[in-house]
Order: structure tokens, then sequence, then C-alpha cells
């Protein structure tokens, strides 16, 4: 009997992956290719639509959410670095979506994973791409959408520990928000500024040296706030760490 | 209680530059989460019973007007007079009528956010009656002159210093040490102890109303409202037509997660069941019982796209774990109810225009909805709020416009990506030594608290697609 073909994964390549931090991208290329997946990236995508959704435009959400929809329904799986991107395909767009493009948007959420659940949990990747002898100390940010929509919480944990031997260090109200929320974070300010505070406290508090975690939106937030309030601790997407990729400078830290 | 809702983002700046107050919150806020999931791991099927607690208020919304109908008529046969009222001044009109037809002075109230709507208390004064809050948190914001900042918890806001000093300025007791929680609870009860057996009236709320036996439920841990209840001559109770239920069993499932839900209590101290007025050879209760039930808007929320959330059984639990509840604390909100729930019932009850900040403040955590006990999409109607007020154009022009601009161009791959590669790159040249901007001519909301990292170089598109091409 022969092997079965491997999987085909589009890489739904998040537009925060995309504009500001491509190393993520690559670094779930290279976990998936790892994984024995063939790769792919559809060119023509661009975002999917969360700003202008969550902020209450559905009308002009509706033909981003059928455009990714028609380039991505094609794919045997489609796989996101982000928690909220993939949530807001699997949960949202069926919501939005009416008739035909209904169906055609719950065909898509059923293969549509995040990327450290689609690792863990379907491809079962056992071996890291490479080994970095010195990996730091981390605690571990669960970003609300993967954590409370897409049930992703030990997923990431568990590639870390056996694949990658980082120690983790959990966190005091790690499953509260950090106040980034998407547009919330530029519309009320001063409160977004409390919650990523409390965030910052309490990673600081475990002593890692390290806050990683699946999604760009939450950790571009953290290191800012890091960054302005001076505080020492290292901010990078868990894509790049199992992906051994630690030479890039982190979130927010100079060249 | 006067609409503020307007002021959200001024009193939330307020409530977070004082930093004693905040400390206090952050406080409650990794305590009550704690004690919930304790009980709830305890009880052990959450899940199930608030699906089935959902398909009761459900099915008992879906069929307001039989059991409506059910519940009057057994409430009256057991002997109660009850009352409709469309609109907060009719309630207060109503409760004021029946005060003044039994020549009433003092009333002694129990805890009910409906007269907080209705603001029945001031309408009472108005009328030349004395109010009196015995529920103890009621009573201390009612002796500061304040509004509940926690739909279950009124003064929750109020440390145990503020609270001493109230007293020790409002009761003449002479000197006294008032130093310890136990001494405040005393003192507080030998004083109310007064209050109820002076009142004439006796007002209390409602947590069920039991359409098959015209019952109606209730449950505190100070017991101050059977005594409310029992105590005065007369009783009224104050309640929304939501509150129906179908069946006593109905009502019980639902008190298995209330308190477990609000307090991590397997059940409050007292819970109690009204009838009805003192029967033929009984020897006490009171002699004429009143039932209120107020719409304010609430069948106008059934026929909307909401109402779903009716099926709110007022737990606080919502307001217990959403962080921007915990930052701002209740008094932001401007109004009765606050949290996820109250920025979801003031806008339908009051305005969405005054209350345009409320379903803003929200980050789409989903921690609310991971916890009500009615199992309310709290998330989505908070988002289908927003989409309300974006239809009517109440989301500020600047958004709106940038809002388009990325819509536009997200359906327009080589146009954006032509420009935020142009932008990519600019900001990288920028920034790569730094690592991040402390200023932003675009993005000032975000870096007024946080620095903006600056983007690696090129944008992933633009680096694949060379790559592919070198490949190729």
């Amino acid at each position: 009997m022969s092997d079965p073909s491997p999987p085909s994964v589009s890489l739904f390549v998040t537009c925060l992956a995309d504009l500001i931090r491509p190393s993520v991208a690559f670094a779930s290329i290279r976990l998936l290719e790892q994984a024995g997946c063939i790769v792919d990236v559809p060119v023509q995508q661009t975002c999917c639509g969360q700003p202008g959704y969550n902020s209450g435009d559905y009308e002009s959400t509706v033909p981003i959410a059928k455009k990714t929809i028609a380039l991505f329904e094609h794919a045997q799986f489609v796989v996101a670095p982000s928690g909220s991107c993939a949530g807001m395909l699997t949960e949202h767009y069926p919501k939005l979506l009416e008739g035909e493009w209904q169906e055609r948007a719950i065909a898509l959420a059923e293969k549509t994973y995040e990327l450290t659940s689609f690792l863990a949990d379907v491809v079962k990747l056992d071996k890291a791409p490479a080994i970095l002898t010195q990996m730091p100390t981390v605690t571990y940010h669960d970003s609300c959408a993967g954590l409370r929509e897409l049930g992703i919480k030990e997923q990431p944990r568990k590639l870390l520990r056996e694949l990658c031997e980082v120690d983790i260090k959990e966190m005091q109200q790690a499953d509260v928000c950090c106040g980034f929320g998407g547009t919330f974070c530029a519309k009320m300010p001063d409160i977004s500024g409390k919650m990523v505070d409390d965030k910052l406290r309490d990673a600081v508090a475990t002593g890692a040296g390290m806050i990683t975690g699946g999604d760009l939106g939450c950790l571009l937030n953290i290191a800012g706030r890091a960054r302005r309030e001076g505080i020492d601790i290292e901010v990078r997407h868990v894509a790049e760490l199992l992906s051994g990729d630690l030479y890039s400078p982190a979130i927010g830290e100079g060249e | 209680m006067e609409l503020q809702s307007q002021h959200f983002r001024e009193k939330a700046a307020d409530a977070l530059a004082d930093s004693a107050a905040v400390a206090q919150r952050d406080k409650i806020a990794q305590f009550t989460p704690i004690i919930r999931d304790a009980a709830m791991q305890e009880f052990g099927s959450f899940e199930a019973l608030r699906k089935h607690i959902k398909r009761i208020r459900q099915h008992s919304l879906d069929n307001l007007d039989y059991y409506l109908a059910r519940f009057e008529l057994e409430a009256t046969n057991n002997g109660n007079q009850v009352h409709y009222a469309d609109t907060p001044d009719e309630m207060n009109s109503i409760v004021l009528d029946i005060c003044q037809q039994h020549g009433a002075h003092r009333v002694a109230k129990g805890k009910s956010m409906v007269t907080e709507e209705t603001a029945l208390n001031d309408y009472l004064q108005r009328g030349g009656l004395e109010v009196v809050e015995t529920d103890l948190g009621e009573y201390i914001i009612q002796q500061a002159g304040e509004t509940p900042s926690h739909i279950v918890a009124p003064a929750l806001h109020k440390s145990k210093q503020e609270i001493r000093e109230l007293f020790l300025e409002k009761h003449a007791l002479g000197e006294r040490a008032l130093e310890t929680t136990e001494d405040l609870v005393d003192e507080a009860r030998s004083v109310l102890r007064e209050t109820f057996l002076k009142a004439d009236v006796g007002i209390i709320g409602s947590n069920a109303l039991i359409a098959e036996n015209g019952y109606s439920m209730l449950v505190t841990n100070e017991g101050n409202g059977d005594l409310c209840a029992n105590l005065p001559s007369v009783l009224i109770i104050c309640t929304t037509l939501d509150r129906i239920l179908p069946r006593g069993e109905d009502a019980t499932a639902m008190q298995r997660l209330l308190a477990r839900s609000t307090t991590g209590q397997a059940q409050t101290s007292y819970t109690s069941f009204y009838s009805g007025p003192r029967r033929e050879g009984e020897l006490d209760g009171p002699l004429e019982t009143h039932i209120v039930l107020l719409d304010n808007q609430r069948t106008d929320i059934l026929a909307s796209d909401y109402k779903e959330m009716l099926q709110c059984i007022r737990c606080g639990t919502c307001l217990n774990h959403c962080p921007v509840f915990a930052a701002t604390g209740g008094h932001s909100y401007g109004w009765v109810y606050s949290g996820p729930m109250g920025s979801i019932l003031t806008p339908l009850l009051t305005s969405l225009e005054t209350s345009e900040a409320l379903p803003n403040a929200c980050t789409s955590c989903g921690r609310c909805g991971e916890v009500c006990p009615a199992d309310i999409p709290l998330p989505d109607l908070l988002r289908d709020l927003r989409h309300e007020q974006y239809q009517q154009k109440m989301t500020a022009p600047r958004w709106r416009v940038g809002l388009k601009l990325h819509a536009w161009l997200a359906v327009r791959p080589s146009l954006y990506q032509f420009l935020t590669a142009m932008l990519t790159t600019v900001l990288h040249r920028l920034g790569r030594k730094k690592g991040s901007f402390s200023q932003l001519p675009f993005a000032a909301g975000w870096t007024s608290v946080r620095d903006f990292p600056a983007p690696q170089s090129g944008t992933f598109m633009q680096q694949y697609k060379a790559r592919t091409k070198a490949d190729e």
C-alpha cells in the first residue's frame, strides 16, 4: 500500500503578519512543511475583514468574506497563524453570510484551523524544524478568540514543551484579555492601557524572559506597551519560537 | 436614575485616575471569577444546566402572553392585586397611589434594580414618604447619596473605611470604635431593625414570577427581603414582566446557577416564595399585597433582534468577568446597569445615541458569553449594537472613513499590496533602528499609550512573490 498523499495547506497569512511581521508567516510555512504538508499561499489574499466587522460595518465585510471564501474554498486545509483570524473564518463568516454563501462559509470553516491547533491536533507535528540550544523561559499569552472561540490552550504549550523543551511559566489571570480588542485599543486607549499594564505585570511576575502567543494583534499591543514603559521582556509569536527563529529582532526591538 | 452614559469616557478616565479604587477593583476582579469557577467545578454540570435554563427562558418569553395571563390568574386567586405599568412613571405612580391609599409615611425597601430604573425612591420622597433601603449595600449607598456600582453588590466600590466614616457621620450614636466588618454590620442591623418595625409599606423586587402558582421568588443573603415582605401591613412587589417562568422547578433550576455564578454560593442564605396576603387563621404576613409588572421596552425588545437579552437572570457574572468593567467600575457606565449586560440593556432601555460609548466599551474577548448562566450571546449582541450605530451613522466620521477605505482596499489585492508595501517600506526605514514608534500621525489612539512596533523589511507578499519568482 502506498503512503497517503501529503496534506495540502493553503496559508492564510493574516494582514498583521503580512505587513508588520512576515517572519511569522515564513515560520508557519517551515512548520507546516516540517509536518509534511505541501503549502501554498494564495497571493490574492488581503485581510479577513475583522476591523470593519467588529466595528459594526457588516455591509463592507460581506464582499471581503466572499472574496476570501472564493480564494480558499478549493484548499484541502486552510491554516492561519492567528486564533482571531481563524475564528473570523470559522465562527463569524457563517453568521455574517446568508444562503448559498453561508453554506460555502460553513464548508470553509470545517477545514480552517489556527496554526498551533493544526500542528498539534491534525498533522501531529513531532519534530521541530530546528532546535535552539538556548531556549528562554517563556510565559504564554492566550488570545481571547483562540481560547474561547477555538478552544486553543494546550496545543501551543504542548508543542513548545515537547518539541522545543521550552520551560513555560504560567501567569496569573492568563484567560483575561490584554486590552487589544482590535479597534478598541485605539478607541478607548486609557482602558486598553490599564488592561495591558495588568497583563505585563502578571507576565513579568512569572520571571520569564519572553512573552509568546499565537496572535500578532495582542503581541503588538503587549510589546508596544512594554517598549513605552521600558519593561525589559521579549515578545515573539509562537510560530517563530517553534520554528527556531530567534534571530530577527523581537517585536518592537531595534536592529 | 438620570442617564449619564454619554460621559462614559470621562467617567472611565476619572475612575482610572483613582489609584486606591483601582487597586480595590483589581482585587475584586481577581477574586470573583475564582469563587465562581470553584462553585461551578464542584457543581459539575454548568453547561447542561445553562442550556436547560436558556430553553426555559426562551420558552417563557416566546409564550409570555400565556404565562402572564396564567400568573395573573393564580396570583389574583391567592389574594394579590396585579398591576401592569407600561412606563417607569406609571409604576411609580401606581406605587405612590397604594402608599397614599393606606396613609403610609414610611417605606422599607428591599433591593430592586427595577426601582432604580424607575427612580422610585425619588418619586416617593417627592410624594412625602420616607423611604429606607434595607439591603446593606443599598443602605450604604443611600446614606452616601450614591447609585449602585454593581447590580448584585451595589456598594462594591466602597471601602470598609469609607463605610465606617459614613456610619459615624450619619448615625447619631455617640463615640464608638466601629473598627471591624462585624461592628459595621451590627450597627446597620440595629438601625434597620427600627425601620422594619415602623414601616407602613414594604417594597421588594423579584427574581422569578412563577406562572403555575402565582408565587414570586426572591433570593437574598441578608433576609431583609423577608422582613420587608412580612412586617409591614402592605407589601408591593415591583418587577418586570420578563421575570416570568412556567413552573416552580424552573425557578429553582435557575436558582442553582444564580448564586453559584455570582457569589460562588450553592444557595443564597434566603430563598423565599411569596404567595400573597395573610390568610385567615395565619398569625403574620402582610394584610394586602400588590404585584406591579413593568414593561418599559421589554415587549419591544422581545420583538427585536435583541430578544435573547431578556433571558438575563441579573446575576452580575458578566460584570465580574468583564475586564473593561474591572478597569472602569460600574459608575462609569452612567446608569443602572453596567458591564456587558448594561452595555446592551442601557441602549435598549434608553437611547443608543446617548449611550453610544457602551457597546464600544468591549474588546470582544468573549469572557462574558462564556460564563453567562442564561447562555446569552453577549459579545454578538454588543457587536450588533455597534452595527446599528454604524448604520445610523453614530460611529465617528474618521472611523467610518478609515474602515470604508480599508474595506475598499481589501477587495482590491493589487492596489492593497502596492500601497501596503510602500507604507511598510517607509515605516521600516524610519523605525528599524529604534524598533518602534512613540508617535504616528495616523495611529494617535494606538500611540497615546503604547509604541507602535516597526514593520520588518518588506511585506510578506513582496518577499514571498520575490522568492517564488527566484525559484522559477
